[in-house]
C-alpha cells in the first residue's frame, strides 16, 4: 500500500465540518472534467491510489482510466462499498423487503425465499452479499483493485448487530472472485479487530479515523493506541485532518509517531494542497521508509 | 444488564439494534417485526430471538424496556401497551399522529414512573445543543425571530408504495421532515401560541405533502418561519438549519457548525467574543461508545439507558426528548394541518395600470385571516 491514498469525499460534497464548504465543493466538482483535473494532479504528484466509493461518477472515472492505459499505467482503485445512499433511498422508497427484492431481482433462490417469508438464512445472506459486491465491482472490470473495502456504515452496523460471520463472507468473496484483499472501514477500530480475529480474518486491512483530536475514534484514543501497538493488522488512517480542524504537517507528524499506520487517506481539491501534503509526507517519511511493505497476495 | 426488545427492524430499527447490541449495559433480549422473513434472517444470523407477535413479546416477563421503530400510525397502541406492562419506552419520532394521544401517553408514562423518550436525535447533535446552551444563557438577548429549515432528496418523482408515502400512516414531509425543525423550535423557543399561513404542497406525492411552509407565533413579538422541502435534490442528504435572531446577536446552526454573531450589548459566554464566532462539530462532539452513522444516534440511546439506570452525567436533564416535549411538537403539527385546511389568504386584485396584482388593502374581499388555534380542537388526523 502506498503511503498516501487519495480519497473522494471532496468530489461528492462530503465535509464533516461545514455544509457551506461541502456545497462549494459540490459546485466546483459539478462535472467529470473538474474531478479528473484534480485526480491528474494527484497522479502526477505520485499519488497513484484512489480510494473511492461506487458513486456512478466513479464509474465514469473508471472508464477514463480503462480507456487511457498509456496515461494511467499505475492507477490503482481501492473501491469501498456499498454506496450507502443508494440502498438507504431504496429502503425509504420500497421498504426493507422491497429493497431486498429489488437488489435481489436476479436471484431466484433469494427472491423465492423472500416471497415465501422463509429464510435459508446465512446461505441467503451470503448470496445476497455476493450479488451486491458483484454489482458494485462491475464498474472496475479490467482495472487494478488490489483491495476492496466494506464501507463503514455497513461494517459498523454488522459489528453492532454481532453478525461477524459477514466479514469472513466478504473477505472470502473478494479473495476468490477478485483476487483482492478485503479491507474494512470502521469508526470502531478496536472492537472491529476483535470481531475479525474471532472469525479468522487474519492480519486485516482496517481503515479508521485516526487524528490528533480523537474525532470519531470510538473506543477512545487510548484503545486506538493500544491496538496500534499490540494488534496484528494493517492500519490505514482516514480523517487525519479531522475535516480541516488540524493542519496537514501537525496531522502527519502525529501519524508518523505511530509507525503501525501504513497509509493515510486524504482528500484535497487544489494543486497546492495536494502537492503540499505530498511534500510534507516525503519530508516526514524519508525515502527509505516511504514505501510500506507490499501487499502479499 | 438492561434487557431491551427492538420492535420494527426497518432503517431506524436496524440502526438501534446495532447500537444497543454494542452497548455495554444492554442485552437485546428480542426483536419483533411483522415480517417473518426479516426476523428469520436476523435471528438466525445474530442469535437474538425473533417474535412476530407484539402481544406475545409483551407477555415476556424478562424485559425492562422496548425500542419502538414501527411506522408512526402503529406507535400509539404499541407504546400504550408497553407502558401498561411497566416497560420503559424509546419511541421513534413523531410520537403519534394525534397530539391528544401523545399527551395521554406522556401522562401514562409519568403516572407509571417510567422513562419515556422520543427519537428527536437533533437534540443530541453537539452543534444544536451548543445553540441551546447559548440561548439559555441569554447570549443573543431576547429572541425575536427564528427561521427553521430542512431540505433533502427523499421524494424526487411520483411513486409510492410504503407507509412513508401516505399521510394517514404517518408518511409525508410534515411528519417525517418538518417534525425535526419543529422540535428544535420547541426546544429553543418553547410552546407556540398559534400558527398561520401554512402551505402543505405536493410536488410529486399523490397521497401526502412534499413541502411545508408556515409562520409560527410564540406570543409577544416572537415568531418563526418554517420552510421544509423533502423533494430537493440539490441536497445530498437531509439538512436541517435553524437561525435565531435576538436583540443581542444571531445564531445559525446546523449539524456541522454553530455560527454565532454577538453584538457588543451581548452577555458574552466564556470562550466567545463580540462579533463572529464559529464552533465546529469536530470540536464540540463528545465521543460515543460505539458509532454507526452519527454520534447523535448513539448518544440518544445512551441517554435512554442511563436515564433508566439513573447514571446520567451531571447537568444532563433526564427529560430531554420526553414524551411531553414530543407532544408539544405533535400539537404544532396538528395545528399546521388544521391551518392548512382552513387557510384563507388575502385575495389579490388585478392592478388596472400594470396588469399585475396588488393587494387590496382598503376593502379586503377575503375573510379575515384565521389562525389555526393552538390546542383548540382535537381530532384524529389520520382518518
Amino acid at each position: 500500500m502506498d503511503r498516501l491514498l487519495f480519497g473522494d469525499n471532496q468530489f461528492f460534497g462530503v465535509n464533516h465540518m461545514s455544509e457551506e464548504k461541502a456545497r462549494a465543493q459540490a459546485m466546483r466538482f459539478h462535472d467529470l472534467d473538474s474531478i479528473m483535473a484534480v485526480l491528474d494532479i494527484a497522479y502526477d504528484s505520485g499519488i497513484r491510489t484512489f480510494m473511492c466509493t461506487t458513486h456512478e461518477l466513479v464509474g465514469s472515472i473508471a472508464d477514463i482510466v480503462r480507456n487511457n492505459p498509456g496515461r494511467y499505467p499505475d492507477f490503482i482503485f481501492y473501491p469501498g462499498m456499498p454506496y450507502a445512499h443508494k440502498y438507504a433511498n431504496a429502503v425509504t422508497d420500497l421498504g426493507m423487503l422491497g429493497a431486498m427484492r429489488k437488489f435481489a431481482a436476479d436471484d431466484s433462490l433469494f427472491g423465492t425465499a423472500v416471497r415465501g417469508g422463509k429464510a435459508v438464512a446465512s446461505k441467503d445472506v451470503e448470496s445476497l452479499m455476493k450479488m451486491l459486491v458483484d454489482a458494485e465491482m462491475s464498474m472496475f472490470v479490467g482495472l487494478k483493485t488490489p483491495v476492496v473495502f466494506l464501507q463503514n456504515v455497513v461494517t459498523d452496523l454488522l459489528l453492532g448487530l454481532g453478525f461477524k460471520e459477514a466479514f469472513a463472507m466478504f473477505a472470502r468473496h473478494v479473495t476468490q472472485e477478485y483476487h483482492a484483499e478485503a479491507g474494512f472501514i470502521t469508526m470502531n477500530m478496536p472492537r472491529l479487530l476483535d470481531a475479525l480475529d474471532e472469525v479468522g480474518v487474519e492480519n486485516p486491512i482496517v481503515c479508521a479515523n485516526m487524528n490528533k483530536i480523537g474525532f470519531r475514534m470510538s473506543g477512545g484514543m487510548e484503545e486506538y493506541d493500544r491496538a496500534l501497538e499490540e494488534r496484528e493488522f494493517r492500519a490505514i488512517a482516514m480523517s487525519v485532518l479531522a475535516s480541516g480542524a488540524i493542519g496537514p504537517r501537525e496531522a502527519l507528524e502525529w501519524v508518523a509517531e505511530r509507525p503501525k499506520i501504513q497509509s493515510v487517506v486524504f482528500g484535497a481539491s487544489s494543486a497546492a494542497n495536494i502537492r503540499g501534503t505530498k511534500e510534507i509526507a516525503d519530508s516526514i517519511w524519508t525515502p527509505a521508509t516511504a514505501e510500506a511493505p507490499a501487499l502479499t497476495r | 444488564m438492561m434487557r431491551v426488545a427492538v420492535v420494527g427492524v426497518g432503517k431506524m430499527g436496524l440502526s438501534h439494534l446495532s447500537l444497543l447490541g454494542a452497548h455495554p449495559d444492554v442485552e437485546v433480549a428480542a426483536i419483533c417485526d411483522s415480517s417473518g422473513y426479516l426476523l428469520d434472517v436476523l435471528s438466525k444470523n445474530i442469535g437474538i430471538a425473533g417474535v412476530k407477535d407484539y402481544d406475545e413479546l409483551l407477555e415476556r416477563t424478562d424485559l425492562d424496556a422496548v425500542v419502538i421503530a414501527t411506522p408512526t400510525h402503529a406507535h400509539f397502541p404499541m407504546v400504550k401497551a408497553a407502558l401498561e406492562r411497566g416497560l420503559h419506552v424509546f419511541c421513534e419520532k413523531p410520537l403519534t399522529l394525534d397530539a391528544s394521544q401523545s399527551i395521554e401517553l406522556a401522562a401514562l408514562a409519568r403516572e407509571k414512573g417510567l422513562h419515556a423518550q422520543v427519537g428527536y436525535h437533533n437534540r443530541f447533535v453537539a452543534a444544536f445543543a451548543e445553540a441551546k446552551r447559548l440561548v439559555d444563557a441569554g447570549a443573543i438577548g431576547e429572541i425575536r425571530h427564528a427561521q427553521a429549515e430542512a431540505y433533502g432528496p427523499v421524494v424526487l418523482r411520483a411513486k409510492g408504495g410504503t407507509w412513508r408515502s401516505r399521510r394517514a400512516d404517518g408518511g409525508g414531509c410534515l411528519y417525517d421532515y418538518a417534525a425535526h425543525p419543529l422540535d428544535l423550535l420547541t426546544w429553543y423557543l418553547g410552546e407556540p401560541t398559534s400558527v398561520g399561513g401554512t402551505v402543505l404542497g405536493s410536488i410529486f406525492s399523490a397521497s401526502t405533502e412534499d413541502e411545508v411552509y408556515a409562520t409560527i407565533y410564540y406570543g409577544g413579538a416572537v415568531s418563526a418561519q418554517l420552510s421544509v422541502n423533502w423533494s430537493d435534490e440539490s441536497y445530498r442528504k437531509m439538512s436541517t438549519k435553524i437561525t435565531l435572531s435576538g436583540t443581542a446577536g444571531r445564531i445559525t446552526v446546523d449539524r456541522q457548525e454553530c455560527q454565532v454573531y454577538l453584538r457588543d450589548t451581548a452577555v458574552v459566554p466564556e470562550g466567545y467574543e463580540v462579533g463572529w464566532n464559529v464552533r465546529y462539530t469536530t470540536d464540540l462532539t463528545p465521543p460515543v461508545w460505539f458509532y454507526v452513522r452519527g454520534e447523535e444516534y448513539s448518544a440518544e440511546l445512551d441517554h435512554f439507558v442511563r436515564a433508566i439506570e439513573d447514571t446520567l452525567p451531571e447537568g444532563q436533564p433526564a427529560d430531554l426528548n420526553s414524551f411531553a416535549s414530543a407532544a408539544v411538537t405533535d400539537s404544532v403539527i396538528d395545528s399546521l394541518l388544521r391551518d392548512a385546511e382552513d387557510a384563507v389568504a388575502h385575495t389579490m386584485v388585478p392592478s388596472a395600470s400594470t396588469g399585475g396584482h396588488r393587494t387590496q388593502t382598503s376593502a379586503p374581499t377575503a375573510a379575515p385571516r384565521r389562525r389555526g388555534r393552538w390546542g383548540a380542537r382535537r381530532r384524529r388526523r389520520a382518518a
